[in-house]
């Protein structure tokens, strides 16, 4: 055995918790696991640990030393980091160059303890979820141009690469993204960054029929004048089972905080988004209804509020999110009436649903499955008896999904029973 | 044009072709089934016509149901499939084999749904990229991936490519732009993944198929996004006096946040063949010129181009000229739209090549592929999409000297695996095919090979789907001496090669 095996084999021996600093230190980690059999929890910073199943592993890869800047070129359009690196520290590298991370990444902190937290790289490709953007500019797996990782035998391996056009073999960056680190440990990730928009405006409308509501989610859509964001939040339900968050998470000049409202964003220079919106105007017949307008500042504060769900800030209910077509969000919102507390994002098609009670899951489920839609329980109350799946999946794409699993990771080392309890 | 490697023909198979045949006809109607050599012929070939190779039968199904029987069928007699949408395809994905079924999608011709309240259509796969379009036109909507080949080619086969087009910089690839398919598995299993919501749960296999060139399953049926056409959309053409001056305004385009719609970028030589051949009014002074449009609001895309204007006065521009209407902007594009025809008309034959550069690059990729068009002696048109450093050289030769073709095909490979040192990609929207396949190890080592292999295995144990294509049959990077072979003694002889 050489002496570098040698060491590793004792590191992993003595601890149960391994964070290992390079990428070839990854590799040696995890051959070690192989030849042991020893099931792995791989994790960065824990910031959305809490969702899916707990991972039964006796032994823990944290990722979150394995972190930093490789490769940042503003004019090329992209940033490759290794996956411990903190969202809120490359965002911070990207404001200084007025770019961004378009997808928005959803910060799932406000969820967990009422504070900010977007977690780390890795953690934001392995999960997918993206925010208010999403039906304009994609979702996370659409900026993800290639990664490099270790497989479930501790090969590294790499996929894709730093340009946007690339048809080489399979994009395996997609398959990863969402994949909740059960295929591969990534070492390092090139995500594709945008330019920042100058100015933002967000514009009010108080409304609360879900026929009317449905139909300015649709004209939203059908508009070519480039909305970049569409909600609507309606009251909270009067129940003690809801701890009132709302006046807390909007709690901006010139929103009004009593009743059901609606709210675009429009991004872009002064003069476009001036001349945008006296456009949509006519197309929405806004005059019919009681607007109010959010500046650059309270717009910008408005959409952190929505994508970092602080309507459920600390909630101890669960918390599913169904994403739906967008024409079925009336029938959604007739059936949720004010009977939980929810909002609606991506213009109709994504809706976050705080529901009480394990009893009250099935119906909820049911529902968006009638909607052709998809569900995925996010936080889990503490009586939740796992009587429902966290995720739902059909049975032949759990078939492939598996087969997939066993190409990436033979021995199911990863994360076991993270998403399914089969693999 | 050369030999190339295909995977060893299974005599027994040929040998039960009538036996194969006679079956066949029992999943689908017996006219859709196709075996005598006049018949055959025209699927002999895709768009790498260089390359051409008889299947052993023909079948035409008419329905998924079908299509899974066949599929099953020759799962259980280990039978190779080749899938094929358009036959439009550059890098020979659909090139038959003499042991192979070549399954063709044409008769899944039909728009099965617009839905304009989701903003999807659902059609079936041979259904033309440009139909979709026209589908939806009448009221004001389009499916934004615009490969040049789009008045032919299928949705089918843009999945199975990720075909992109001028506007990807802006509105991306195929991938971004589908949210469903169904597709039948080797064994015959139909799956549907997607519908008509944004992601899917689970793992990305959407993601997985586009761009999978016909390996991993046969899609026959597909669900694209359509958006609303742009408020105003208005060109500009910009002449350069050199490459350097040209490519550094592409970089500093994007620098300043401007995301063009469209960017291209052409060298005299395209500059010269498709003025000729079209008269667009290109101005014949420059070295280089690039079209560049942009669409969005009226105001947002007058402010732009003046920016635009001032970027490229920087980069010494000697001219500059901005549509006044409609007519004249699809007159700036008609040039470069025109450059396959306008090479054709300069030499007996073209090989056009696709590849991806960092866009920093544009100006080092250029005068390398200057300096291999002397070393090789051969003449070289080049158009790129320059806002995603996608570039098509358009090498100019004559298909009836074999020296010259052997030169050609030497000259393409060296260009790519520029592309690839410079930190581009091997292909950007043709894919790998058959006219890459040997290359992937410029790319790639053996693990990131070898992962890949897996997942076709997990899903096709057999290698009986599209074999041969994308993945080389002799690992190159084994013969080039990377991976020690030892008196010819390949390491992991169970390993399949594909």
């Amino acid at each position: 055995m050489f002496t570098e095996e040698k060491k590793n084999s004792q590191i992993f021996q003595d601890s149960n918790h391994l964070s290992p600093t390079s990428e070839l230190e990854v590799s040696e980690l995890i051959k070690e696991a192989y030849k042991k059999k020893f099931p792995i929890d791989i994790h960065g910073s824990n910031s959305k640990k809490f969702i899916g199943y707990n991972v039964q592993a006796a032994k823990s890869l944290d990722f979150s030393n394995l972190s930093g800047v490789i490769e940042y070129l503003p004019e090329e359009l992209y940033i490759k980091v290794k996956p411990g690196t903190l969202i809120k520290d490359i965002e911070n590298i990207l404001e200084k160059n007025n770019q961004e991370l378009s997808f928005e990444p959803t910060d799932f902190g406000y969820l967990k303890d009422g504070k900010s937290n977007k977690g780390t790289a890795g953690g934001c490709v392995s999960c997918n979820f993206a925010g208010s953007r999403r039906f304009k500019v994609g979702s996370v797996r659409d900026f993800i141009l290639g990664f490099r990782g270790v497989n479930g035998k501790g090969d590294i391996i790499k996929s894709g690469g730093t340009v946007v056009k690339n048809v080489t073999g399979y994009d395996l960056s997609k398959l990863v993204s969402g994949s909740f680190g059960t295929l591969v440990a990534l070492t390092e990730v090139t995500l594709k960054i945008s330019a920042k928009k100058p100015s933002q405006n967000t514009i009010i409308i108080y409304e609360k029929d879900p026929k009317i509501i449905s139909d300015l989610f649709n004209m939203v859509l059908s508009s070519s004048n480039e909305i970049s964001g569409a909600v609507f939040v309606p009251d909270e339900p009067k129940s003690k089972k809801f701890a009132p968050n709302k006046s807390k998470a909007f709690k901006l000049n010139d929103l009004d905080q009593e009743g059901d409202f609606f709210a675009f964003r429009i991004e872009g220079d002064q003069n476009s988004i001036k001349e945008r919106i006296k456009d949509i105007s006519n197309e929405m017949d806004l005059k019919n209804y009681k607007t109010s307008n959010l500046d650059i500042y309270q717009s910008d504060l408005f959409w952190k509020s929505i994508n970092s769900l602080q309507l459920f800030s600390e909630t101890k209910n669960n918390l599913l999110r169904a994403v739906v077509p967008p024409s079925k969000s009336e029938k959604m919102m007739s059936f949720l009436k004010n009977k939980y507390r929810y909002f609606i994002d991506w213009s109709g098609a994504l809706f976050w649903i705080e529901v009480p009670g394990d009893q009250n899951i099935k119906e909820v489920k049911n529902t968006i499955i009638q909607n052709d839609g998809y569900v995925t329980i996010i936080k889990k109350s503490e009586d939740f008896e796992f009587t429902e799946k966290l995720f739902t999946i059909d049975d032949t794409k759990l078939m492939i999904s598996k087969k997939i699993k066993e190409s990436f990771d033979p021995r199911g080392l990863f994360n076991p029973g993270k998403m399914y309890k089969d693999f | 044009m050369s030999e190339i490697a295909l995977p060893n023909v299974d005599r027994t198979i040929v040998s039960k072709k009538d036996i194969i045949v006679n079956n066949l006809k029992q999943f689908t109607d017996k006219k859709n089934v196709l075996s005598e050599l006049d018949e055959i012929r025209p699927y002999e070939t895709d768009a790498l016509a260089a390359y051409k190779n008889l299947p052993l039968a023909v079948v035409l199904p008419e329905n998924t149901q079908e299509v899974s029987e066949i599929l099953k069928f020759c799962h259980r007699e280990n039978i190779k499939v080749i899938p094929r949408g358009a036959g439009t395809g550059l890098s020979g994905g659909a090139l038959p084999l003499n042991d192979a079924i070549l399954l063709g999608l044409g008769k899944f011709n039909k728009i099965l749904d617009i839905d304009f309240d989701n903003k999807c259509v659902v059609t079936q796969p041979g259904v033309t990229n440009l139909s979709i379009t026209h589908a939806v036109k009448h009221k004001g909507y389009y499916y934004a991936p615009d490969p040049s080949s789009q008045l032919a080619c299928s949705i089918g086969g843009n999945v199975a490519e990720n075909s992109g087009g001028v506007h990807s910089l802006k509105y991306g690839t195929t991938t971004n732009n589908i949210l469903g398919v169904e597709m039948v598995m080797m064994d015959g299993t139909i799956c549907r993944i997607g519908g008509k919501t944004l992601d899917q749960e689970g793992y990305d296999l959407l993601g997985l198929i586009c761009g999978s060139e016909g390996l991993l399953g046969v899609i026959t049926e597909v669900t694209v996004k359509i958006l609303k056409n742009p408020q105003t959309v208005k060109a500009a053409l910009i002449g350069f006096p050199s490459i350097e001056d040209g490519g550094s305004c592409v970089t500093d385009i994007i620098s300043n946040g401007i995301t063009p719609a469209g960017m291209e970028i052409m060298d005299k030589a395209l500059i010269d063949a498709t003025e000729k051949f079209v008269h667009a009014g290109y101005p014949m002074d420059a070295e280089v010129l690039m079209i560049v449009e942009l669409d969005g609001t009226k105001s947002e895309v007058e402010e732009l181009f003046k920016q635009i204007k001032q970027i490229a006065e920087k980069n010494k521009s000697n001219s500059f000229k901005l549509s006044k209407n409609e007519k004249e902007r699809l007159g700036f594009w008609s040039g470069r739209k025109a450059a396959f025809p306008a090479c054709g008309a300069m030499a007996p034959d073209y090989y056009c090549m696709d590849g991806t550069i960092p866009r920093g690059k544009l100006s080092e990729i250029l005068k390398e592929i200057s300096r291999l068009s002397k070393k090789y002696n051969l003449g070289v048109a080049n158009g790129f999409h320059a806002g995603d450093g996608n570039l098509h050289p358009l090498i100019l030769f004559d298909g009836s000297n074999k020296e010259e073709l052997r030169r050609t095909e030497e000259f393409g490979a060296e260009i790519l695996k520029a592309c690839v040192r410079m930190g581009g990609a091997l292909s950007g929207e043709h894919g790998i095919g058959i006219e890459k396949r040997e290359l992937m190890c410029e790319a790639f080592n053996d693990n990131d090979i070898q992962q890949q292999i897996n997942i076709k295995m997990s899903l096709d144990e057999k290698n009986l789907l599209n074999p041969g294509k994308v993945y080389p049959i002799l690992r190159k990077c084994a013969e080039e001496g990377r991976v020690h072979v030892h008196r010819g003694e390949e390491k992991f002889p169970d390993l399949p090669r594909f």
